[in-house]
């Protein structure tokens, strides 16, 4: 048991630090820059027709509140602290006066959704099919599926999206390209709007899984065809043990150990990849609002989504940290 | 080192098609030096023009000659990706050598950081850096902050080969004749890490090139140097895909395309190269 709270203690610490760090590289970037977020918004709110100095004085008073951006350096790190502790970054600029939080919340099971879902598919798929490459070596068919993921593994999220947007949308329009749900259909629980989301996600999770497979499968093709050269495979093959109960409870088995833990340093990636992929087709998620949040010049939306996607990124590390225990025993005795 | 390239090159089919790949690819930037239009000028060509002579690869909306644009676009996205690729290696080193060799305290705590920032989203970071940025936003202060952001993973596989360094015995001689700690880890363990420093650098600069690519595309870099990216933005721009002008996508997306798959075989044949596991096993097959 001791083992056990070790390993929590550790995983747990380096969830506190994922945060701070990302928290800091957020407040250093929007602090240190020479650009000053509320020059520029009066700058974009005052470019058409005349304002009175007044107004724009009083103005620049209450964007500064807003912004944070008022007192001294420590007195702004401390405000900004004090913002991502209670989750709140003030009304969106572009959605007055809906709160950020409420536009991120809105937007956040999207992304969610299609992250686990694509992440679940292509690490199984990828772990398995890698895993029986690595060990049937000879099959000219899993070789071929090598060569494929050779292939894709290396071409940026956004080139594999963009190329699926145009083959299914000019080349064979049989998909739909873009939004989250059909856009005439009223949002609830019922088997029609269920089945359009389905349908509008299966572009974005194809792309996703596409570039996510071919790392997963690479990387358990070697560990495989490391481990089945290790003794006690040999052994168990003397043995007589059954090939397939070989393959799966004495290879896989000790393979998918590292894979947990790759899966973990990916995510980071990986959220990267689904906010780009969900930008190419319209997906309504964190993706979407991130970019037009640019274009809008909304500063608290930008921010927000940037820190929220940071700590929503080490929550999901953590829980993969949680459940690697459970593959690997050796954590309880250490 | 040279009848080591030659061996890759006769011998390992993946290290010979990377080879030519990326031959072409340098090849098309470096005739970016004749180009009769400079890169900024636009309507010096007819515009919507088909691949045709003299405009092999066709013309742009913007009366830009495709191939001579794709040529000035490709060396930028090259010199970004080698830029990055050269600075984050500079921190990945120093990060891993020093880890690797002091253990310890110093190795839990710079792992520590070093997991931090493998795990850290990366884009809606960079897209805050634009956002603050703007204007000024130029591909030099991106690379700086890329380099700045995309180290860590390599720096993890740096200390583990300089975690072996440590307990060899050249190591010892190298302490007890009184060499310091900088002395020993440029001169006895530098030498060792070379290999994987350059195929983590190919693996590095695929992915600095895709997420400058990504962040042009989207319009969240400096929109006036032509990149890959960039050209593809201005494309977007004017709608080229259902105005019919797909040359002006198609060829661009294709040499970036070559890019990728051409640096990602010469890191997979490099790092088969330094693994002599996986060489045997090869050639058992």
């Amino acid at each position: 048991m001791r083992g056990y709270s070790i390993y929590l203690l550790g995983r747990l610490g380096q969830f506190a630090l994922v945060v701070f760090i990302g928290i800091n590289i957020a407040f250093v970037i929007t602090h240190a820059t020479p650009i000053d977020p509320v020059e520029q918004t009066i700058t974009a709110a005052t470019q058409f027709g005349s304002t009175s100095p007044e107004a724009i004085a009083m103005m620049r008073q209450s964007l500064r509140e807003l912004y944070g951006v008022g007192g001294s350096l420590l007195e702004q790190y401390l405000v900004f602290w004090k913002r991502v502790a209670v989750g709140d970054f003030g009304p969106s600029l572009s959605a007055f006066p809906t709160p950020v939080m409420d536009l991120i919340g809105r937007a956040l099971p999207w992304t969610v959704g299609l992250l686990l879902v694509s992440t679940v598919i292509a690490w199984l798929l990828g772990n398995l099919l890698g895993g029986l490459a690595g060990y049937y070596r000879d099959s000219r068919l899993l070789q071929f599926a090598g060569i494929l993921a050779m292939a894709f593994h290396p071409i940026p999220y956004y080139i594999v999206a963009f190329v699926l947007v145009i083959v299914f949308g000019y080349v064979w329009p049989v998909l739909p390209i873009s939004g989250g749900y059909a856009m005439n259909m009223k949002q609830g629980f019922d088997l029609e709007f269920f089945a359009s989301v389905l349908q509008h996600a299966i572009l974005p999770v194809l792309s996703l899984i596409l570039v996510g497979l071919g790392g997963w499968f690479m990387g358990m093709r070697s560990l495989v065809s490391n481990i089945v050269a290790d003794d006690y495979v040999g052994y168990a093959e003397l043995a007589g043990v059954n090939r397939r109960r070989i393959l799966g409870s004495y290879v896989m088995r000790n393979a998918l150990v590292p894979q947990i833990t790759a899966l973990a340093m990916s995510i980071g990636a990986i959220f990267t990849g689904a906010i780009i992929t969900e930008q190419v087709f319209g997906y309504p998620g964190i993706g979407s609002l991130l970019v037009s949040a640019v274009h809008a010049g909304d500063y608290s939306l930008v921010l927000g989504i940037a820190t929220v996607s940071i700590f929503a990124v080490s929550v999901a590390v953590l829980a993969v940290d949680l459940l690697y225990p459970f593959l690997d025993p050796r954590v309880g005795v250490r | 080192m040279l009848p080591v390239l030659r061996d890759l090159l006769r011998y390992n089919r993946a290290f010979a098609t990377g080879v030519i790949l990326l031959a072409f690819v340098a090849g098309v930037a470096a005739m970016s030096v004749f180009s009769p239009y400079p890169p900024n000028d636009s309507f010096v060509v007819p515009p919507d023009l088909p691949p045709s002579w003299p405009h092999i690869l066709g013309t742009t909306s913007r009366g830009q000659d495709v191939f001579w644009q794709l040529t000035f676009a490709i060396r930028n996205t090259l010199l970004f990706g080698f830029a990055v690729a050269l600075l984050s290696r500079v921190i990945s080193l120093a990060v891993g050598l020093v880890a690797g060799y002091k253990g310890g305290i110093a190795d839990r705590v710079l792992m520590s950081i070093n997991d931090t920032f493998i795990v850290m989203p990366l884009f809606p970071i960079l897209v805050l850096f634009y956002f603050v940025m703007r204007d000024r936003m130029s591909w030099v202060w991106l690379a700086l902050v890329m380099a700045c952001l995309g180290w860590a993973y390599d720096a993890r596989l740096i200390r583990s080969v300089a975690m072996s360094l440590r307990t060899r015995e050249f190591t010892e001689t190298g302490i007890f004749s009184g060499m310091s700690t900088r002395q020993i880890l440029t001169q006895e363990h530098l030498p060792y890490v070379m290999p994987i420093v350059f195929s983590t650098a190919m693996n590095n600069i695929n992915w600095s090139i895709g997420l400058e690519v990504t962040l042009s595309v989207l319009g969240f870099t400096d929109i006036n140097t032509p990149t890959i990216g960039v050209m593809i933005y201005w494309a977007n721009q004017h709608t080229a895909m259902v105005a019919g002008v797909w040359w002006w996508i198609f060829f661009p997306v294709m040499l970036v395309v070559a890019t990728f798959v051409g640096l990602f075989l010469l890191a997979v044949s490099m790092n088969e190269y330094i693994d002599p596991r996986s060489r045997l096993s090869r050639m058992r097959t």
